[in-house]
This record gives C-alpha cells, structure tokens and sequence, in this order.
C-alpha cells in the first residue's frame, strides 16, 4: 500500500515517562479512598471500636454509639468520594479512548495528558445557570437526579473492594444490588415526566420500558453464581470462587459462561450504554430525559452514568470472575494472617492491598470493555430492544438456570466435571483473546502500516 | 401540514404532535418534520422546508452571469463542484460555448473528488444517526485530506468556486497529480482493496450486524415509486434503477472514462431499503476513484479556459444542463433574454425531490427509522431550499 500524504505538521511528542505518570495517578487517586477505607477496617469491627473508645476514654453506652456512627459516616464518605471521582476519571478515560479510536487526540491540556479535564468539567457544570424550565414540575425536576444518584451510591453499601474491604457484606448482597439499581428507572422516569418536553418523556418511556425488561435476564443471569456459590452474599460468592481462571464461575460452568454475557448485556441496557442508548440517543431524542437539564442536576446524572460503569463492572467481576481472589493465595490463608490483635501484622495489610489491586484490575479491563462498546458500536431500535430481552435473553437465561441445576448436581456426583470445564473453558477464552488481539493488529497494519503510537499524548 | 396541526391541537388523545426540527441533531440542517406519533410509531411525517431559503435563484437573475457562479457554491455546500458545473454547462450551451478537452478532464477530476468527499459526509453522518460516532470522525478525517488537495488546487475548501463559464479556474499544481494518486491508493486501496480505509471503513460500520439489522428493510422504497416520485441519483439506483446521467446522458469528459454504476442488491433486506442508498454510496466511492485515475492518466494538454468575452451577454433563448451530482441529478434551467443577466435561473435539485417521499413513506415506521430514512437520503438542507 502506497504510504499515506504526510501531515503538514509534526506532533510534538511525549517523554514515554511522563504518559506512565498519567496512568499512575490516573489509577491512583480513585483507589486511594478504597486504600484509606483499608485502614479503617480494623477499627470498624467491635473488637476495634472498643479499642478506640477505651483509648479515647468513652466509657458510656451513648458515647460508644456516636463513635460507632461516625466510624459509619467516615466510610461511607470515602465511598461515595471514591465513586464521585472514579466518574470523574471514568469520563478522562473514555474520552481518551475515543479519541484514540477516533484517530484524534482527545483532551490533553488540564494536567498530565488532560487528566484533570474531570475537574475542569465540575467546575463548568456547578458554574453553570441553574434552569429549571417555567412549564416544568419544578418539584419532581429537581428531585429526580437525587433518585439516580442515590442509587448509585446505594450499590456501594454491598460491593466488594477486596478481601476485608465491603462496607456491609450482606446476607442478602446480591438480592439488594439488583433492587438498589431499580431505583435508577424512577429518577430517569420522573425526570423524563416532569421536564414537561416531549424528547424528555420518549426518554423517559423507553428508559423505563428498557430498564424493567433487562432487569429480568439480569436477574436470572445473577441467579446462577448464587446456585453455584449457595449464597447471596457477596464476600460468600468470592469465596466460593478461587484465583485462578478455572476456579472462577464463569468457566466452571458452561451456562455460566453464556449467563456471564446474558448479564454483562443486560447491565449494558440497564446503564443506558451504547448498544442500548436509547433513553439518551442523540441523534434522535435530541438527549433524551436530560434534555431540559443544565448545571449541577445534569452532573449528578452523568456521574451515576459513568460510575455506573465500576458498579456493572464490580458486580460482574464478583459473581463471576472470581472477585479480589488471588492465584496462589487461598482467601482461608489471608485470614489466618490476620490474628487476634487490634491492629493487624504487616503481612495482612500487603495480601489486602494484593486483592484490592486484583479486583480493581478486572473491574477495569471490564469496565474498558463497556467504553470500547460504545465507540464501535451502533444504537439498536426500540422494538429490537425488546426483542433482544424478551426473545433472547430471557430463555437463554432460564436454559442456563435449569441447565445449572443439573451441573451442580452432576458436579456434586463426579468432582472432576468442574476443572475440566474450566480449564477447558479457559483455554478456549485465550485462544478467543489471542485471535482477537491478531486481529487488531492485522487491521493496524493494514490501515496504517506501523503500531499505535502515542506520540501526542 | 396545517390540516395535520389543527387535528391534533382538536383531537387530543394519546397521540402526540412532535416539531423534528428545525434545530434536531439528525435533520442536517434547518429542516422540520411534524410528526404525528402514537407512541414510538410514526402516524405521519410532514416535512416542512423553507428555513433555508435565501433566493438564490432570485440572486442569478441579478447578478450577471459569471457573478453567479460563488453562489452556485451555496446551493449545495457539501458537494460545491457539481453545482458549479451545473451552472458553467448551462451558460455554456447559451453562449455555444465550445470547452476545451483539458478543461473537462480537469472538471471530472474534481467533481469526483468532490463525490467522495460528500459521499464520506453522508455515509458518515447516517453511522452517527443510527448511533455509532466512530465512522463520522474517520470519514470526516478522510474529507479533510481531499479538501487538503481541492485547496490546492483552487484555493478554497468548501465553496470552491472553480468552475467557469468556459473552463476552469486554475490548471493543475505541480506534483499535485502524484498527492492525488498516493491519496488515492490509500483510499481504495489500489491494487490490494482489502488494505485501504475504505476496507477499514467497511468492517468498522458498513458490516455490522446492528447496523444491517437497523436499516436492513427498512424505508423500503420499491422501483415504481422511486421512478414516481422523481428521486434521482443514489436514492434511485439504491432502489434498484439503473440509471446515471454520466453514463446514459454523459456530458463533458465523461464519455471517454470506463466505471460501473452501483445498484441496490437489497444484500441486507429488500431492494430499496435504507442499506442500499448507503451501500450505493459506499461503492460510488469506489467508482469515483477509479474515473480520478483514468482521468489524471489521460488528461491531455491545452488550454483551460476557453476564449470567453469579456462580457458575457448570451443570445436570447434558454438552456438546460444536467449533471450527475453527489445528490443525483442535477439541472439547471437558464433563460437569457439577450442582456447581460439571466432572465430566469432555475436549479433542479436532488434533496428536494427526495423530501416529497417522507411523507408517503412515514406511515408505521418508527421514529428511530425516520432517522435513518433522512440520514438514508442524504439531503443537504440548502439543496432543498437553495
């Protein structure tokens, strides 16, 4: 192939250094609030509030209760911080993506290769006039985003950060995420309702037509890691899992495997995400239910959506991607570090931060997955929407269901079932990465004729 | 369109009257749908045009007769040339005007390049309509290299003003053959077509099951109807008509250039549905690559611009020209009446003829679908008002 014109101009280029800064503090800062909750995990226990007030000198019933609820508040900051900025960066990241993907650059100024564009953002939107339009339902308006967000920060309650971080591992953890994240379908329907437009209450409509038929094969599809754990429990899901791949879920099982794309798709259509935009669709609902919103409303909004993507992430990773355990590590070794003292030897702290940096690996390389989705795919219609749950997914999931049942017993029958499935599972999964990655970089060469570079970074 | 507003504003009910328009992001430009809806089924879609008008044909009959030609460039934004050289052809049959042969090669050259370029526009504009924002950018990316080169050659990157009565403005740049030909090779690949961005354009978007599936029998405009409705160009061939002025009408160099004209196959549904008015425009592309390079090898020597009084003062009578435009067919009606100003000018254009059939063809689709069905027709808001 005949070499492409020459631009007019040369980028000017980036020290190799300075990208792998970026990327440093770009995964840094999120997940320093998940390492600051770390630290507070000791105290959080019983054992650990009693130590504290002892050394604080409370000794009243009432005043260990006001510690115990400002332990409680202090987390539950660092989480909502954590997922407030995690949206923040999720946006940098995915517009760095897309600019990637879109052969241009994508914002490069604010901070080290544009990583502080998040900021730059809040502040625009939080400067912004505050409308609230004269036919609106001022009331429900202005309610409305607090639904979406408060149901993203609800999810937080039960997701696991790694082996002892889990704000509250329910007993029921599973069954309260997916009820948590219905919430959305109100705020997005309220919105729709009360911005008194007619693109918003199409959003709104399809919103809730969307959300409740991709709740059902999500919800099925969440039913067989819970058959094959025994327990809603989040923590309990990861513990019946192992490290390593064939000791994950999702090839244990062959209908986990299909149950792991039922649900992943689902969650795609449940956080409004292209293929499944059409609450929003641009380009024919002009935005959908957020047409009428400006300022700090619309931010809320775009930072449930965005965190949205470490919720679907998350939960995805736990039921079936064996979660924060660690290859080679039992979760049964980490906790037998951890011993009778208050605070806990050195070794504990560094498995925790081990398993932290698993899951938030996986939750990433997941939530990587959702963002190159939407660059490369297009909308699909209403009906066809509807077609895809009812028809599809929703079978497919009752198969993989019943399906599961028989697996578990057999597995309980023949014990060897399970590895073989999933190593052979595994091995098919690389091989499917492997040609993928060939196949990326045929097109590269095909088209440009030399690697991606990342020169103007 | 009235009757439709006051029946709703009477009716009430669950249906719902919905301004598409003017300022909507899949509309390209000012132009209102009123859409009468039931839900997300459409009852009806009444196009409304008129946002865009600025008298431009009014303006012909004022300004003399190579005064006009800047405002040629207006009609049709997008694809300038064509409405250039629609014009230039129309004066010329008044004037009698014989073109030199380096002039209409050099004419073809750049209204194929410029076929691309809107082409690129279009194709990418209907990806980001269904949904997908990548293609838009890659096509746009491409367009800029061929406006790159159309600057070169005439100094303008949008409104290119390069055709005269006569001839054209400026000859060839040195080496600006060999940019066009390497630019060319990229675009389509040359030799190996699997290695081109038109290939990378193709698996990217063109392929795609969601993508088939959205336009997949969809907008179906059977044979008879296109024919009926007067749609022209790659509308009507997407319907499966094989008709081109280049080749059934060919005007200027086009006789001695050898190229295929693409018709709708209905590869993803039925013949005439939305897929193939894109995936026509998709092999156009093609197509207009391989006349640039028959045309830049055979270009001959001479002149290009032929001797043209100074003032341009056509005997009295009138003239019509036909050219094949990114948007089909396009006409221009010039009537002199012995002075130095057109009595009358009148252009024929593509997008207007293509806004007649949304509103037979709207009842029961989807909103989605009108979408694509605009998207699918390619029409540029100042071509339908001019």
């Amino acid at each position: 192939m005949a070499p492409t014109p020459t631009r007019p101009y040369a980028p000017k280029s980036t020290p190799k250094w300075l990208v792998a800064l970026t990327l440093v503090v770009m995964l840094t800062v999120p997940f320093l609030f998940p390492v600051l909750i770390l630290f507070a995990t000791p105290l959080d226990t019983p054992a650990g509030l009693d130590a504290l007030a002892r050394w604080l000198g409370v000794t009243s019933a009432s005043g260990r209760d006001a510690l115990t609820a400002g332990a409680l508040l202090v987390v539950a900051f660092l989480f909502l911080n954590f997922g407030a900025i995690f949206s923040g960066m999720c946006v940098w990241w995915e517009r760095r993506i897309a600019g990637r993907m879109q052969s241009r650059i994508g914002p490069n100024r604010q901070g080290l290769g544009g990583f502080l564009v998040w900021i730059a953002d809040a502040v625009k939107f939080l400067l912004k006039e505050d409308l609230v339009p004269a036919e609106a339902d001022s009331l429900l308006f202005r309610i409305a985003p607090y639904f979406v967000l408060t149901s993203f920060a609800l999810t937080f309650v039960v997701l696991p950060f790694g082996h002892s971080v889990i704000m509250a591992d329910l007993n029921v953890g599973v069954f309260y995420i997916t009820s948590v994240t219905a919430l959305t379908v109100v705020g997005i329907l309220i919105s729709g309702w009360s911005s008194n437009s007619k693109w918003a209450l199409f959003g709104g409509m399809r919103s809730a037509a969307q959300v409740i038929s991709y709740e059902i094969p999500a919800g099925i599809a969440v039913f067989i890691p819970v058959l094959m754990a025994g327990t809603l429990s989040m923590q309990g899901i990861i513990r019946a899992q192992g490290g390593a791949p064939w000791e994950w879920f999702i090839f244990r099982n062959p209908a986990a495997l299909v149950a792991f794309f039922v649900l992943f798709t689902s969650q795609l259509a449940e956080a409004n995400r292209t293929p499944f935009d059409l609450p929003e669709a641009e380009s024919e609902l002009v935005a959908g239910y957020l047409s009428e919103y400006s300022g700090f409303r619309f931010a809320l909004f775009f930072m449930a959506e965005f965190g949205n993507i470490w919720v679907m992430s998350a939960l995805a990773t736990t039921l079936f991607l064996g979660g924060w355990q660690v290859p080679g590590m039992p979760a049964q070794a980490i906790d037998a570090l951890r011993g009778g003292a208050v605070v806990p030897p050195a070794a504990w702290w560094g498995w925790q931060l081990v398993s932290m940096a698993v899951f938030a690996t996986k939750t990433l390389l997941l939530g990587n997955v959702v963002i190159w989705l939407r660059w490369t795919l297009p909308r699909i219609r209403v009906d066809q929407m509807m077609t895809l749950s009812w028809k599809y997914l929703v079978p497919i999931g009752f198969a993989c269901l019943v399906f599961t049942l028989f697996w578990q017993l057999g597995a309980a029958a023949a014990p060897g079932l399970e590895l073989v499935s999933g190593v052979a599972l595994s091995l098919l999964f690389l091989a499917i990465v492997v040609a993928f990655l060939r196949r990326v970089l045929k097109n590269v060469s095909d088209v440009r004729g030399d690697a991606i570079d990342l020169s103007n970074w | 369109m009235q009757k439709l507003i006051l029946r709703r504003v009477n009716a009430g009910g669950d249906e719902m009257l919905l301004n598409f328009g003017p300022q909507h992001p899949s509309t390209h430009g000012v132009i209102n749908f009123l859409v009468d809806t039931d839900g997300e089924v459409m009852r009806k879609a009444v196009p409304d045009v008129g946002y865009l008008h600025r008298s431009i044909e009014k303006i012909g009959e004022l300004v003399g007769y190579p005064g006009f030609m800047p405002y040629t460039d207006r009609i049709d934004y997008v694809a300038a040339m064509f409405a250039n050289e629609g014009y230039a052809v129309a004066v010329e049959r008044l004037l009698k005007l014989e073109v030199p042969p380096r002039a209409q090669y050099l004419r073809a050259v750049s209204c194929e390049l410029c076929r691309i370029a809107s082409h690129l526009v279009s194709v990418g504009t209907m990806a980001t309509d269904i949904g997908a924002t990548t293609p838009l950018v890659h096509a746009l990316r491409e367009r800029e290299r061929i406006n790159d080169l159309i600057e070169e050659l005439c100094g303008a990157r949008l409104t290119y003003n390069y055709h005269r009565i006569g001839g054209v403005a400026f000859d060839l740049p040195g080496g600006w053959k060999e940019k066009v030909l390497a630019y060319l090779d990229h675009l389509d690949g040359g030799e190996t077509p699997s290695r081109s961005m038109l290939a990378e354009f193709d698996r990217l978007i063109t392929y795609n099951e969601i993508y088939l599936k959205r336009l997949g029998a969809v907008a179906v405009i059977p044979r008879e109807m296109a024919v009926g409705y007067g749609l022209v160009g790659p509308n009507l061939r997407g319907s499966g008509v094989d008709w081109d002025v280049r080749r059934d009408v060919p005007y200027g160099a086009y006789r001695d250039f050898k190229f295929d004209v693409p018709v709708g196959r209905g590869i993803a549904g039925k013949v005439g549905d939305a897929f193939d008015r894109y995936w026509v425009r998709v092999q156009e592309m093609r197509e207009s690559a391989r006349i640039v390079r028959q045309a830049l090898e055979k270009i001959p020597e001479g002149e290009f611009m032929a001797k043209v009084p100074r003032r341009i003062k056509p005997e009295a009578g009138e003239a019509l020209s036909r050219v094949e435009s990114a948007r089909g067919e396009m006409a221009y009606y010039v009537v002199s009446d012995g002075t130095d100003k057109a009595y009358r000018v009148r252009a024929r254009t593509g997008s207007y003829l293509a806004m007649g059939i949304i509103e037979d063809l709207s009842p029961g689709m989807m909103i989605a679908d009108l979408v694509a069905l605009i998207a699918s027709l390619d029409v540029v808001a100042p071509e339908i008002d001019r």
